[in-house]
């Protein structure tokens, strides 16, 4: 599932402007098509995610960043590992 | 469902403070998105945010202290199944509705080449899995009560159809295994094959009874072979053979055949048991009617001094 712009802040419940932030901060990186973004499951996940760090663990802004980065770094490991054990 | 203050792991008094940073912590710890590896964590969490929704609630932890509502906060409606972020990342990254922008240089590229190392050392291990010794099998074997006393050889039936002769040496004791090298499953690569363990277990026998390397046997003897003894014959597990009853053996007087016990170790004890005829006998009921015995021969004489 494809979400325009509009479509992703009313699903996630945020207003544009916190997403221009999350967008700039490179917290959210959504596939660009022609002149339009578009947001996928992995961004909404990504959203609720981001959510969830600053509301109920009280992490500030650049903790989120932070996270997300290191985050980021451990799934590519694991993705990594995974490419390379041929047992599982 | 839990007891939500259980979950969170506070009081029944607890402030909302208090129950908002046991919250806090434990689903800092236990956030699937922050556990990528671990399955249970989504279970855990959603029991923890559950508890805190119940909790945090003043209204709501009312109406769960005076018991009107259960711990799951009963008629809330069943939550769509959430999608963490971990679904579509990493490993999972060719899930539908995965983003590739979030790929990152893999974490190992600052140290030469590791993803190569990490290949290479994977595949090495598999190798070594492969040629890896085959598993041990388990089996039961039921083995009669004098093989396992003198040893025995017994053919014990596989799953697969084939047999093997397991050799049970002479004394061997319920329970114990025996250990047959090479006869488990075959290995998936050049490795050798797994070992086979036999467990025993011993029969009961009708008349011989175990107690460490010693044997028990009760032998009945007729009156008159207590009365006056001799020659009687025993089994023994190696056969029978002649054992001498003194003359005026009672029920209860113990015999010992020394070396007649397991594996030539123990001894057997013999206890003698005196019986009377089975059908009544006229000769010896009338000899008794006209035989006194003597009277310092009583035989309950210690009941009733």
């Amino acid at each position: 599932m494809m979400l325009k712009r509009m479509e992703f802040i009313a699903r996630v419940n945020i207003d544009e402007e916190t997403l221009e932030i999350w967008l700039s901060e490179q917290w959210l990186l959504p596939l660009h098509d022609a002149e339009e973004e578009s947001f996928t499951d992995a961004d909404i996940a990504r959203a609720l995610l981001i959510l969830e760090l600053e509301h109920n663990f009280g992490v500030n802004q650049p903790g989120v960043g932070v996270a997300l980065h290191l985050l980021d770094q451990l799934h590519s490991a694991r993705a990594s590992l995974n490419k390379t054990n041929p047992a599982r | 469902m839990r007891n939500p203050y259980e979950v969170l792991g506070v009081s029944k008094s607890a402030s909302a403070d208090d129950i908002r940073s046991a919250y806090r912590k434990l689903a800092k710890k236990l956030h699937p998105d922050l556990n990528p590896g671990d399955k249970s964590a989504e279970e855990k969490f959603k029991e923890v945010s559950q508890a805190n929704e119940l909790l945090s609630d003043n209204e709501k932890r009312a109406k769960f202290d005076a018991g009107l509502i259960d711990a799951s906060g009963n008629e809330k409606p069943q939550q769509q199944q959430r999608q963490y972020y971990r679904d579509y990342a990493g490993a999972n990254a060719g899930a539908r509705g995965a983003n590739p922008n979030y790929e990152q240089a893999s974490a190992f590229s600052d140290m030469g080449g590791m993803d190569d190392i990490l290949a290479e050392m994977f595949a090495r291990q598999s190798q070594a899995r492969a040629n890896a010794r085959g598993a041990d099998v388990q089996y039961r074997l039921s083995v009669p009560f004098l093989d396992a006393v003198n040893g025995a050889t017994q053919r014990l039936n596989l799953p697969d159809g084939s047999t093997i002769d397991v050799k049970i040496p002479a004394g061997i004791n319920d329970g114990q295994s025996i250990r047959l090298k090479g006869k488990g499953q075959p290995s998936q690569g050049a490795g050798p094959a797994g070992d086979a363990r036999v467990e025993i277990a011993v029969l009961p026998h009708a008349f011989f009874t175990r107690v460490g390397d010693d044997l028990l046997l009760d032998l009945p003897i007729s009156i008159k072979e207590a009365a006056l003894g001799g020659p009687v014959k025993v089994p023994t597990p190696t056969g029978t053979v002649m054992l001498n009853v003194p003359a005026g053996s009672n029920s209860g007087t113990q015999l010992r055949l020394k070396g007649k016990g397991v594996a030539g170790r123990g001894d057997q004890l013999v206890k003698l048991r005196v019986v009377l005829p089975t059908r009544a006998d006229q000769q010896l009921r009338e000899f008794l009617k006209t035989w006194t015995p003597e009277a310092s021969d009583d035989p309950r004489k210690e009941m009733f001094s």
